[in-house]
C-alpha cells in the first residue's frame, strides 16, 4: 500500500495527508478510476445496496442498544418503551427491523445474480467463498437479533433452533446447555445473545472488507461472463457506476421506506408482540421469512435413515463420484457393473425408506390395504429396521440437510465445472437454474405452513421433500453433468463488440 | 536464515532449529487453548442457575383428573393426577408396539401420579394438554403443536416426529402428598 508512484493532489490539506499516508491515492485507485466492465445491468447494484444496508443496521443497532435492556424481566418492556417513549424510537426500531428483511432481499438477489452469471468461477472462487461466509454470519446475526425483543416468537424460535443441537450424537445435550447457559432459553441466553448480536455485525464488516479486496484483485464479472480485454471494454467506476449505483439505491430505499412508514409489521409475526412465556407455546412457530426455505428443508426429512437406507445411499454416492464427477470411473470396471450397483443401491435405499415409513403409516389405512400391510410386516421384521437402530434419526437428518444446503454454496465453484460463465450462453443451465429459483420460493412457502398442511390433497411435507431433492440434485448431479455435456452458444469476441456491435457495423457502412 | 554448522544437521537434513520451532509452536497452541478454556467454561450454567435445581410441590391441591405445571430448571414440569381410566389406558397397550419402549410402571412411582418434564423431545416446544380444554392428541395425553407429536396418558410418544417419551425428572415422595423434584 502506498510505496508506489503517487500523483500530487492540488488541495494542500489533501496533499499534506496523502504524502504522509496515501489514503486518497488508494481511494481514487479503488473507487475513482477503477476500471469496471461497461455492460453492467441493474443486478450489479445489489452489492452496493447490501453494503449500504450493513451500515444502516450498525447505525440503528447502536442507538437501539443505548435504550435496550438485555434481561428477561425488562427486555420486552424496554422495546415497548423504545416504541412509545424514546424520541423517534419507533422509527429507529422499524428501520432496524425492516432493515434486516431488506438486507436479506438485497443479499439473496446478489447471490442469485452471481449464480446466473457464473460469477463464482475462476478466478473469483475466494470472493464467492467470502460472500457465502457473509451470508452465514448474517443468518446467525439475524437469528440472535430476533431473540432480543423477548416476544413469544423470540423465545420459541430460539428454543426450536437451539433444539437442533440436541440432534448431534453424544455431545448434543451438553452443547445445547453450553450454548444456552442453562437448561432452557432464559436470562443467561438473552444476555449472551445480545453481546453476540452486537459483535457479529462488525465481524461481517471485516469479512466484507476482505470480500471487496478480493473483488478488486480479480475485477468484476459482467452479464456476458467474458473478461474485459482492454480499456475499450471498461469504464471508470466514478462517475459511471457511482451514478448507476446511487440511482438503484434510491429506488431500493423508496421501497424500503414504504415498508417502514406504511406497513412496518407486514414482514414480522404478530405473536412477537406478546411477551415471552415459557409455559405457553404458540400454536404455529415460524421463523422470519428469510429463513423459510431452509426451515422447509429441515422439516422435509421426516424419516429415520436406517442401515439399509444409508448403505443404499453410500452406493449411490460412489456411483455419482465414479460416473458423474470423474471423466472415467476408477474403481468400477464396467458400465454394466455400474448399472447392477445402481439397482442394488436404489433397492436398498427404497427398502430402508419404506420399512421406516411403515412405522408412521396410519394403522387404519394399513388394515384397508392388505398388500401394503403384508409388505410392511415383512420389512419391519428385518433386523436393524427399527428407529432405535437407525444411525441417523429424522431429527439429525433434517439438521444435516439444512446445514448441508448452505454448505453447498461454499463449494459451488468446484461443482459447476463448465468453462462458460454466463447463463446467457448456456441454454440448459439457464432452465435448470431458473427452476432452482422457483423451487427455492416454493420451499419458502412450504416452510411458512404448518407441518401437516396439504394442498389439493398433496401433503406439503412431500412437496418439501421433492424440493429438497431438486436442490441437492441441482448442485451435486445437474451441475457436474452440464459441466461435461452442455454445448454452449458461441461467445462474443469482446464486451465492446457485443455492446456496440450494431453501432460499429452501422458506422463502418457510412 | 542463518547458516548452520554441520553439527546442527542430523542425517535427514533436519535441524535442531526445526525441532525447537515445532516445540515452541506446540506449546503456544496448548497455551492458547488453556487460556480460552475459562472463557468457554464461563458460558456453562452458573452456580445460581444450578442452585434452582430442586423444588418441592404440594400434591393435595391437585384434584383427580387435573394437572399442574411447575417450573424446574427453567423448564415446565407436568404433574398429572390420573384417573383410573387414564391409568388403565396407559397400561393396556403392548410395550413392544411403542416407539420408545417403556412400560407405564417404569415411568411412575405411584400409579395416580405422573410426573414428566413438559418439553417435547423433538425440538423443545411445550405440548398442550394440561388444561381440560386443550387438545390432548389422538391418545388422550398431550399434543405438541409445533410439528404434531402425540403423547399418551403416560407421556409416551405415540405418533409424530418426536423420538422419545416425555422425560421423567428425578423426584421422590417426601410424604403422601408432597414430592421433591431434582
Ligand atoms: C448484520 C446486521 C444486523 C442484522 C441482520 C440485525 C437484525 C436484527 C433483528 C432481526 C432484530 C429483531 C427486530 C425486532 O423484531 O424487533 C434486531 C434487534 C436488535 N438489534 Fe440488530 N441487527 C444487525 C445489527 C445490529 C447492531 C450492529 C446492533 C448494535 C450495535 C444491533 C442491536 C440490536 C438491538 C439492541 C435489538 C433489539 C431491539 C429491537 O428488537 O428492536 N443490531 N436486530
Ligand atoms: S417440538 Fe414438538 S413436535 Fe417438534
Amino acid at each position: 500500500m502506498g510505496s508506489g508512484h503517487r500523483e500530487p493532489f492540488e488541495n494542500p490539506v489533501v496533499e499534506w495527508i496523502d504524502s504522509r499516508m496515501p489514503i486518497f491515492t488508494l481511494l481514487n485507485k479503488e473507487y475513482g478510476v477503477f476500471p469496471v466492465p461497461r455492460n453492467f445491468n441493474y443486478f450489479w447494484n445489489f452489492g452496493a445496496i447490501a453494503g449500504f444496508m450493513l451500515v444502516v443496521m450498525i447505525a440503528t443497532g447502536l442507538f437501539l442498544a443505548m435504550h435496550y435492556t438485555a434481561d428477561t424481566d425488562l427486555a420486552f418492556d424496554s422495546v415497548e418503551r423504545i416504541m412509545r417513549d424514546v424520541n423517534g424510537g419507533w422509527l429507529i426500531r422499524y428501520i432496524h427491523m425492516n432493515g434486516a428483511s431488506f438486507f436479506f432481499i438485497a443479499v439473496y438477489i446478489h447471490i442469485f445474480r452471481g449464480m446466473y452469471y457464473g460469477s463464482y468461477k475462476k478466478p473469483r472462487e475466494l470472493l464467492w467463498i467470502l460472500g457465502s461466509l457473509i451470508f452465514l454470519l448474517m443468518m446467525a446475526t439475524a437469528f440472535l437479533g430476533y431473540v432480543l425483543p423477548w416476544g413469544q416468537m423470540s423465545l420459541w424460535g430460539a428454543t426450536v433452533i437451539t433444539g437442533f443441537f440436541t440432534a448431534i450424537p453424544f455431545v448434543g445435550e451438553d452443547l445445547q446447555t453450553l450454548l444456552l447457559g442453562g437448561f432452557a432459553v432464559d436470562n443467561p441466553t438473552l444476555t449472551r445473545f445480545f453481546a453476540l448480536h452486537f459483535l457479529l455485525p462488525f465481524v461481517i464488516f471485516a469479512v466484507v472488507f476482505l470480500h471487496v479486496w478480493a473483488l478488486h484483485v480479480s475485477g468484476s464479472n459482467n452479464p456476458l461472463g467474458i473478461e474485459p480485454k482492454g480499456p475499450q471494454d471498461t469504464l471508470p467506476f466514478h462517475p459511471y457506476y457511482t451514478m448507476k449505483d446511487s440511482f438503484g439505491l434510491l429506488v431500493f430505499i423508496i421501497i424500503y421506506c414504504v415498508f417502514i412508514f406504511f406497513m412496518p409489521d407486514a414482514l414480522g409475526h404478530p405473536d412477537n408482540y406478546i411477551k415471552a412465556d415459557p409455559l405457553v407455546t404458540p400454536a404455529h412457530i415460524v421463523p422470519e421469512w428469510y429463513f423459510l426455505p431452509f426451515y422447509a428443508i429441515l422439516r422435509a426429512i421426516t424419516f429415520n435413515m436406517n442401515l439399509y437406507f444409508l448403505a443404499g445411499f453410500a452406493i449411490l454416492a460412489v456411483l455419482l463420484v465414479e460416473f458423474v464427477w470423474r471423466k472415467k470411473p476408477v474403481y468400477i470396471p464396467s458400465a454394466s457393473a455400474g448399472i447392477a450397483l445402481l439397482a442394488v443401491g436404489g433397492l436398498l435405499a427404497l427398502i430402508g425408506f419404506t420399512g421406516d415409513s411403515c412405522a408412521r403409516i396410519d394403522a387404519a389405512w394399513l388394515e384397508a390395504n392388505a398388500g401394503f400391510k403384508g409388505l410392511c410386516g415383512a420389512l419391519q421384521g428385518l433386523p436393524f429396521m427399527s428407529a432405535e437402530t437407525a444411525p441417523v434419526s429424522a431429527k439429525l437428518g433434517g439438521v444435516l440437510a439444512m446445514f448441508g444446503s448452505v454448505a453447498l454454496l461454499f463449494v459451488l465453484p468446484w461443482l459447476d465445472t463448465h468453462p462458460v460463465r454466463s447463463a446467457r450462453y448456456r441454454p440448459l443451465y439457464r432452465v435448470c437454474f431458473l427452476l432452482l429459483v422457483v423451487i427455492f420460493l416454493i420451499l419458502g412457502y412450504v416452510g411458512s405452513q404448518p407441518a401437516d398442511a396439504a394442498i389439493a390433497g398433496i401433503p406439503l411435507i412431500l412437496v418439501g421433500l421433492a424440493g429438497t431433492g431438486y436442490y441437492y440434485a441441482y448442485f451435486l448431479l445437474i451441475l457436474p453433468l452440464l459441466g461435461r455435456f452442455e454445448k454452449a452458444k458461441p461467445l462474443p469476441e469482446s464486451i465492446h463488440e457485443a455492446v456496440l456491435g450494431k453501432q460499429i457495423k452501422a458506422e463502418t457502412k457510412i | 536464515m542463518s547458516a548452520h554448522t554441520q553439527s546442527d544437521h542430523d542425517k535427514d537434513g533436519e535441524t535442531r532449529r526445526d525441532f525447537m520451532a515445532l516445540v515452541a509452536g506446540a506449546f503456544g497452541a496448548v497455551g492458547a487453548a488453556i487460556a480460552a478454556w475459562p472463557l468457554i467454561n464461563s458460558l456453562n450454567p452458573a452456580k445460581d442457575t444450578l442452585a434452582l435445581a430442586t423444588i418441592e410441590v404440594e400434591l393435595s391441591e391437585i384434584p383427580v383428573g387435573t394437572a399442574k405445571t411447575v417450573m424446574w430448571r427453567g423448564k415446565p414440569v407436568f404433574i398429572r393426577h390420573r384417573t383410573p381410566e387414564q391409568i388403565e389406558a396407559a397400561r393396556s397397550v403392548a410395550t413392544q408396539s411403542l416407539i420408545d419402549k417403556e412400560a407405564d410402571e417404569q415411568r411412575v412411582k405411584k400409579p395416580e401420579w405422573l410426573v414428566t418434564v413438559g418439553v417435547c423431545t423433538h425440538l423443545g416446544c411445550v405440548p398442550a394438554g394440561q388444561k381440560e380444554s386443550d387438545n390432548h392428541g389422538d391418545f388422550g395425553g398431550w399434543f405438541c403443536p409445533c410439528h404434531g407429536s402425540h403423547y399418551d396418558t403416560s407421556g409416551r410418544i405415540r405418533k409424530g416426529p418426536a423420538p422419545k417419551n416425555l422425560a421423567v425428572p428425578p423426584y421422590e415422595f417426601l410424604s403422601d402428598t408432597k414430592i421433591k423434584i431434582g
